[in-house]
């Protein structure tokens, strides 16, 4: 007798009948009311079986790789905590980039995690909706991964315990803050453009690929395991951006001008939030992996052209804005720093001027721009600070309406000469930092007119702890403010060289190598 | 000609995978970062599972790739023999 053995399914029989063979049409509510954000932003979608997922992952495979990846992770948590993994680091200065990472980037995450949930359920078509439910579903696992890694360096180092509530009230955290709540209350194909294409394949690379390898090259192996877990999924994301993108672009041919605007617009938000890893990259790791100009040109001309110069067939042309982001390069990590070295008293982590070794390697990374224009600051606030006089600037700085960024980023043109746009809208003026950000605010300002600037917040009094009286004599507003934030004054913030985690790592490592 | 790239973590794993790659795509060009390895290729990188499974001595489902990727770039298509990443023009 003949047997007939079933052959297992391939790849794509499995995709289809686990994702699109999954779906129905609606039939006792209409397709209209069942996905009700589907036609007011003006994208016209005509066949959503077009769309298919190329690595053809369905949600039993998901699964399964998933819990294969959790399972590498927890081991190596376990294994990191068990081996005092918190001393193995090259030095204590290096944690504070791990503070602005569970202040920035982690409640991000769980924003991502909302906004992906939210979005799979608008699109009425299959291969998106699975696509989406998986990233949703990866994004809450970033967040708790990264709490749950970095809640290891909170038994031991100062500045992680108000993360949360830093989040939402910190000034330069509007900067990440403001960026997502941007994306999530736009429409589900924006928030596609502006989170799975532009931020996901575009400037993802710039964030996650430096700091991971940052995290290795510094020894942390707990922010190294969480990043590479979480990094693993990225691929998935930025194809699920490349892919929607292109189909929103085949669909129907009125819908580039709407997704040029939105990739205009995308690109330079994520750009200036990127302006605190551009900071990270050059000051923040005591051992670096490569500059932030060589990772722009590695990761946004190099890779970032090669990508545009592929959708040139659908008409997308680069950026508006991406010019000026690689003039930008040589210059952009020494005013954010500059910043925050100004500013340290209001930040939950540590600031520091470079040493002399330091001020070599950025020498020779940055050989046109940093001796001409940034040496002579640095051993200017390192002389007042060897005299006793380190510097903190005890006046608020003016905020860009979009970004949220000081406004200190200097003329594409001029690095002497501070760029400032202004906008009026009905009777008021809008600060603007670069055209890039007064462009944003020039087509939707009834939208950015809401923004809930930090700085203002405070000069309006909103920014003080209940009991805080500004009537008192000595009322001192900065503590106040810093009182709100949640940041122990002088031990989360102000310059390392006096911290409390300087002095414990270094009698911890003592303890370490020797009796 | 622009390139595509793939990036793993560095591990047993995808130490035959890369093997593979290189193998499989003259032209490749391998870069070694802390804890992580780049392979970029003009125009159009293939992989191939025939060739990992030889590497690494057992069966390999292309989909295991998902454990140890960073990132990538370039048009992806995936079939259960071949992983392939492309830029059309």
């Amino acid at each position: 007798m003949d047997m007939k053995v079933s052959k297992k399914l391939g790849l794509k029989e499995r995709y289809n009948l686990m994702t699109r063979d999954l779906a129905w049409t609606p039939t006792y509510q209409s397709v209209k009311d069942a996905f009700p954000y589907m036609e007011y932003e003006g994208i016209k979608i005509h066949d959503w079986d077009k769309f298919e997922d190329p690595f053809r992952m369905t949600m039993d495979s998901y699964w399964k790789y998933q819990a294969e990846k959790e399972r590498k992770l927890y081991a190596i948590i376990d294994a990191f905590a068990q081996n005092n993994g918190h001393l193995g680091v090259t030095d204590a200065r290096y944690i504070n980039t791990l503070k602005l990472f569970l202040t920035g980037i982690t409640p991000n995450e769980y924003m991502a995690h909302r906004g992906f949930a939210h979005v799979g359920r608008q699109f009425p078509g299959a291969g998106p909706r699975v696509a989406c439910l998986m990233q949703s579903l990866d994004e809450i696992r970033h967040a708790q991964t990264q709490i749950h890694s970095l809640s290891n360096y909170n038994k031991h180092y100062n500045g992680f315990q108000n993360w949360h509530h830093q989040h939402d009230r910190v000034w330069f955290l509007s900067v990440p803050k403001s960026f997502f709540d941007d994306a999530l209350t736009s429409g589900p194909f924006e928030f596609m453009v502006a989170i799975g294409f532009a931020f996901e394949y575009v400037l993802t690379n710039l964030l996650f690929v430096p700091f991971i390898s940052g995290a290795a090259y510094n020894g942390d192996m707990g922010a190294m395991a969480f990043g590479f877990s979480a990094q693993s999924d990225e691929s998935r994301h930025m194809t699920l951006g490349l892919e929607i993108i292109k189909f929103i672009l085949e669909q129907d041919p009125d819908n580039l001008p709407i997704v040029q605007a939105w990739l205009d617009k995308w690109f330079w938000r994520g750009y200036r939030v990127l302006t605190l890893v551009a900071m990270m990259m050059d000051y923040m790791l005591p051992k670096r992996v490569m500059s932030w100009k060589e990772a722009w040109e590695i990761y946004a001309e190099q890779n970032g052209g090669a990508l545009f110069n592929d959708l040139a067939r659908y008409g997308i042309k680069v950026p508006k804005g991406w010019s000026q982001a690689c003039k930008d390069k040589d210059h952009l990590s020494h005013q954010a720093w500059n910043v925050f070295y100004n500013y340290g008293a209001a930040a939950p982590f540590h600031t520091w001027a470079p040493g002399e070794k330091d001020m070599e390697w950025l020498s020779a990374k940055y050989p046109d721009t940093f001796d001409k224009y940034y040496r002579p600051l640095w051993t200017h606030y390192a002389r007042e600070q060897a005299e006793g006089r380190r510097f903190y600037n005890g006046t608020l700085p003016m905020l860009c309406q979009v970004c949220q960024v000081p406004m200190f980023f200097t003329e594409p043109d001029d690095p002497t000469k501070i760029a400032y746009r202004e906008s009026e809208y009905r009777g008021m003026k809008y600060h603007c930092c670069s055209d890039g950000c007064k462009h944003i605010f020039d087509n939707e300002p009834e939208k950015y007119v809401q923004s809930w600037l930090p700085v203002h917040q405070i000069y309006q009094g909103n920014c003080f702890p209940e009991d805080a009286d500004p009537s008192k004599p000595g009322f001192n507003p900065l503590a106040e403010v810093v009182r709100w934030y949640g940041i122990g004054w002088g031990r989360d913030n102000l310059d390392y060289a006096d911290s409390e985690d300087k002095k414990n790592f270094e009698t911890w490592r003592a303890q370490a190598t020797g009796n | 000609m622009s390139n595509v790239f793939i990036a793993f973590q560095k591990n047993e794993e995808s130490r035959a995978i890369v093997n593979a790659i290189l193998a499989d795509n003259p032209g490749a060009i391998l870069n070694e970062q802390p804890a992580m390895v780049k392979i970029d290729v003009p125009r159009r990188m293939v992989i191939r599972k025939s060739t990992i499974e030889r590497e690494i001595g057992r069966d390999f489902d292309l989909q295991e790739m998902q454990v140890h990727l960073i990132t990538m770039s370039g048009n992806v298509d995936e079939t259960d023999d071949e992983f392939t990443l492309a830029w059309h023009q």
